[in-house]
Order: C-alpha cells, then structure tokens, then sequence
C-alpha cells in the first residue's frame, strides 16, 4: 500500500511541476505579440532626457565669445579633482579677443578618466560656462586620450542636438564642425 | 563499516578551525572571486565533504574602495557623490542617510515637499534594487526568463532617476538642506505611468516565479536561520523579516516623513530562502503604495531646498547681478559650510537593510571621521551559520536570498 502512496505522490508531483512550468510558459508566450523594449543601438537613435549628465562642453555667448573667466570655481568645487586650468589675460578690446572678458582660461582641461560627472562645476560655475552636454561614448585607447582639452571640449557644443548657431556664432562653429550627437532629447 | 559522522559547526568559531589535513573526505574549495552567483568578487572557502558544507569562509576585500577615508577629504556637500558608489544598487538610499546626519548633526529642518521627494525616490529604488535582487535570485537558481523581465522594468525605473537627476545609478541627488534642482514638469506623469504598469508586471513574476514548484523546492527549507541567531547575528532589513522579527527602521525610528505614510511591513517566519523571497516580493508592493502616496502629494508645488543662507546656492539672477551675491556664491561653491563640533549617528532601511552613518565633525569644513554601518556586510557575515551542513549547491541560493552587494561590503 505504502508504495503504491509513493508512486501516487510522485504522479502528482510531477503533474504540479509540469502545470506550474507552463503556467511560467504562458507569460513568456503572452510577451512575444508584444513591442521590443531593446534598441539597436548605433544603429538606432536612444532617448536621453535633458537633464542627463554626459560629457561637458565649454559654453560661448551669441557674439562667439568664449564664457570661461578663468575664475577656477569649477576646479574648486570638483570633488575628484578633475578640471585643470590655467588663466591668461588678453588686454585686446572685445571685438578682437576670445573670451568675454579680459581674464580667459589658455588651458582648460578635464580629464575624464577622473571625472564622476556629479555636476557641481555646474552648479558653481558664475558665468555659465560649463554645463553637461549628453554625449557618453568615449571610449579610447589610452588613459592619456581621456583628457580633453579647451577646443575638443568648446566643439561639444555644436554636437548638441538642439543647438543651432546663431549668426555671430556661425563662423566659429562651421571652424569647430562636429558630427550632431546620435541621441533623442526628451 | 561504520559511516563518518558528520560535525557541522555553527558558531563564528568554527571560521578559525583549518580543514582536517588527515581527513580523506574532505576538500577545500574556492568559490569565487569570479564566480557569478558570488555577485561581484565575494569569495567563498567552502570545505566540502561530497557535496555538503562543512564550512564556509566569506574572504572580502576584493572591492575595497576606500570610500570612507575618501569622505574625510571631501566638503561636507560634496561627501554625496561617493556615499551613492557604496551600495551602487541603492545610491539614493545612501545619500539620504548621510545627508539626514547631517541635517541632525546641523539642526535644520527640510520643508515638506523634500521630504516628500526623497521618500519617493528611495522607495524607487528600493524597487529598482529589488528588481535587480529578483532577476539574479531567480538567475542563480535556473529561471532565465525572469531576468530579462525584471531588467526591463529597471530600465523603466532608472530613466525616471535620469529624468529627475541626470543620472542613472549615481545620482548625487540629495544634498544637506534639500534636493539640488525641483522636479522636472513631466516628472510626476511619468513615474504615474511607471507606478500604473508596475502591478501587472509583479502579478506576472508572482505566475512566473512564486508559482513555480521547482523553485519552491528549492528555496523551501534551505539556508533557515532562527528568529533568535538572526538578531544575535545584527542581520537588518528583509533577511531579518524572512525569520519573523518585524524589524524596520521606517518605522520603529521614522525618518524623512515615513511615519506619515500608510504601509505595512511584510514579515515571513520561516527563516528560509523562500521566507526572504516572499519578504521582498511583497516589500516591492508596499514601495509601490508608498510611492503612489508620495506623488499625490507632489502635485503641488513648494520649495526644494531649506532657507538656511549656508546650504542653498543664491538664485542665478541675483548672483549675476549683485556682487555681494556673487561673493557669497563662490564662498559657498569653493569652501563651502561647516556643521558644530559633535557626532551623529543616524541609521535608515536601505533595501538591503539597516545602513547607519556615523558622522563626527571638529567643527570644520570637511568631516573629521565618517563611519558606515553596512547592511550587507553584517548581513553576509551570517551567511556560515545559513549554509553549513546544506548541499553546495544551496550556497548559491543563500547568497542570493541575503542580496549581498560588494560594493557596500568593503567600501
């Protein structure tokens, strides 16, 4: 009797584990019909919203001016210790200089392999200067090229999907020309 | 010929005890730092004797960043972008409790409409944390499918963080005094969406995992841990929960407005596998009614940050305009706030469970001494008393059940 118990107990289990696996099946059945949730991605273009912290770049005013004073706020507020500036003056009057004002940053640099993208140079910055674009594909080679320098960062500008040069801005932009980011804003 | 008998230790003292070298039966095995039911680069000395545990010894350290030293280097202020790469499934968790120590060590009442945010954005990611529990646990244990279910409703959930934050796990979010930007205008719609399609999504898990025999029976019964080893062993959060203590700092020491809130805290008495399982599938729909709580409260508008004069950064317009502003302005961005001589110990439930900060401060511009109580570490040291004496490959539904994370174990 006691065997005959078993091989009914172990009937009925085998009949609960085949009903509750295709119960799981008919979930992983009922999201075939459905819409993928994947993106080909190089291929296809990904959402990112405004406020995503990518990549910076280095902001002008309507006239082309660089907006960086070389006020060194950004570098002081990094908490890793990742912008490096060195400042200059430059004495021309406004329509003959680079910058803003008389004060501009001859070196700016960031290194990105030092970088945690928290944002609070933008935050800090009094002038605007730097803000966070959304490019996130830097990959590279060696450490070294994680660096980025004053006219790769002032080129990030115009990579910006919504950013469209005005006239003042058109010759310096069409000198910096960059490929527009493969992103959707949202 | 008489078979062996078979001593498993229980006790913390059994971690110091070498293998018997005489012995023809036993074995010492390493499982890990690179196997991936360890979760990160846990590794495991586990002395087998066939297929049972004799004894396991977690070796930790793999991921030792140094973070709490990092901290005593940072500005108060700036102290939030390290706390959320500890427990990195969690970071929101992390910065809300350093930044309530804070608060505490400094007096300062935050409005309404933070607290309101903040509870809305950990219980988020106490869901999203929880997602990435369920779709491994699941993984480790032979379901697939699951994984890739749970996957796509975190990325669900960590666009929400990139859309409110800018970031998608560290988000650096919470800082003394307040959140750093207002919720963005479409933020509530879509995280009402979110919170809409959530429940169908859980009732699918519930059918696709819960109902599974072959998942019971192998979670049923495995890596049980007593009501009284589990508080002799300091465990917190939803392990504790899984042996029937109803243990939560949400609401035995109310922080941030939980108390306001109408939840309950799901408590199993098994203190198996299973028993946690349960714990966090069902702590995933409180969050989600506490969630929806907190967005009906978000309607309407307020501040997003204290008026102390020390901790909110000027309005733009005005520190463009005035000097004296401007002045303030880059005292408070270079320099930043110093908090009175003292310390602080403020503890909240992350989803891993209790994470405390200790924080000591010399009266000046950085901390003197930051000291975190990690949940999973004090959770993962329990793991030897949960596997000795089952099957080996038990172990790696333990680990999966405590939802240990490495990051936050070393620091």
């Amino acid at each position: 009797m006691s065997i005959l118990k078993e091989i009914v107990s172990a009937v009925k289990e085998v009949i609960e584990v085949a009903r509750t696996t295709a119960q799981g099946m008919s979930v992983t059945l009922s999201h075939i019909p459905t819409r993928k949730e994947t993106v080909s991605y190089p291929d296809d273009a990904v959402t990112i919203y405004r406020r995503f912290r990518g990549e910076h770049f280095l902001d002008v005013n309507e006239d082309g001016k660089e907006r960086c004073v070389s006020c060194f706020l950004c570098a002081a507020a990094c908490p890793a210790d990742a912008i490096y500036i060195e400042g200059a003056e430059d004495p021309r009057p406004y329509a003959e200089r680079i910058g803003m004002d008389h004060r501009y940053a001859k070196v700016y640099q960031i290194d990105y392999g030092r970088c945690i993208l928290c944002g609070f140079c933008v935050d800090a910055c009094p002038t605007d200067a730097i803000n966070h674009g959304h490019n996130f594909e830097w990959a590279v080679y060696t450490p070294g090229e994680l660096v980025k320098d004053k006219s790769y960062l002032l080129a990030n500008k115009w990579r910006e999907p919504d950013v469209i040069p005005t006239d003042k801005q058109l010759p310096l932009a069409a000198k910096q020309k960059q490929d527009k980011l493969n992103i959707i804003l949202k | 010929m008489q078979a062996k008998e078979i001593v498993v230790p229980t006790s913390a003292i059994s971690m110091l005890r070498k293998p018997d070298p005489l012995s023809d039966t036993q074995m010492t095995v390493s499982m890990g730092p690179q196997h991936p039911s360890t979760h990160g680069v846990l590794r495991l000395e586990l002395v087998l004797d066939g297929e049972t545990v004799i004894r396991a010894i977690p070796d930790i350290g793999y991921l030792h960043t140094g973070i709490e030293k990092t901290m005593e280097k940072e500005k108060w202020q700036q102290v939030v972008t390290v706390t959320c790469r500890m427990d990195y499934l969690n970071s929101s968790g992390n910065d809300l409790g350093y930044v309530l120590a804070v608060e505490k060590l400094m007096g300062v009442e935050v409005p309404k409409r933070v607290r309101d945010i903040r509870v809305l954005l950990t219980e988020l990611n106490r869901i999203t944390s929880h997602l990435v529990w369920f779709g491994t646990h699941a993984m480790d244990i032979g379901a697939m499918t699951a994984f890739f279910y749970a996957f796509t409703q975190r990325e669900k959930g960590l666009d929400l963080f990139e859309c409110v934050s800018g970031a998608r796990l560290h988000q650096s979010y919470f800082v003394v005094g307040g959140v750093r930007w207002d919720l963005p205008p479409n933020f509530l719609d879509l995280m009402t969406e979110f919170l809409d399609g959530f429940p169908s999504f859980l009732d699918e898990c519930k059918r696709l995992v819960t109902g599974n025999k072959i998942f019971q029976r192998r979670t049923k019964g495995v890596g049980v841990i007593s009501k009284e080893a589990a508080i002799d062993w300091g465990l917190s959060g939803p392990t504790i929960r899984g042996s029937g203590v109803d243990w939560d700092i949400r609401k035995s020491e109310p922080y941030s407005g939980f108390d306001t809130y109408d939840f309950n805290v799901p408590v199993y008495h098994d203190g198996d596998v299973w028993s946690r399982y349960l714990v966090r599938m069902d702590e995933m729909e409180e969050s989600w009614k506490i969630c929806k709580q907190a967005v009906e409260r978000l309607r309407e508008p307020g501040p997003y940050m204290s008026d102390h004069p020390k901790l909110k950064l000027p309005e733009r317009d005005l520190m463009k305009k005035h000097i004296d502003v401007m002045i303030h302005h880059f005292l408070l961005a270079s320099e930043g706030f110093t908090v009175p001589v003292g310390e602080v110990y403020q503890s909240i439930e992350s989803a891993r469970g209790e994470i405390g900060f200790y924080v000591v401060s010399d009266g000046g511009e950085r901390p003197y001494r930051v000291r975190v109580r990690a949940p999973s570490y004090v959770n993962l040291s329990a793991l030897p008393a949960m596997v000795e004496g089952s099957l080996i490959a038990d172990v790696v539904a333990v680990i999966g059940s405590i939802d240990i994370v490495l990051g936050d174990v070393d620091r």
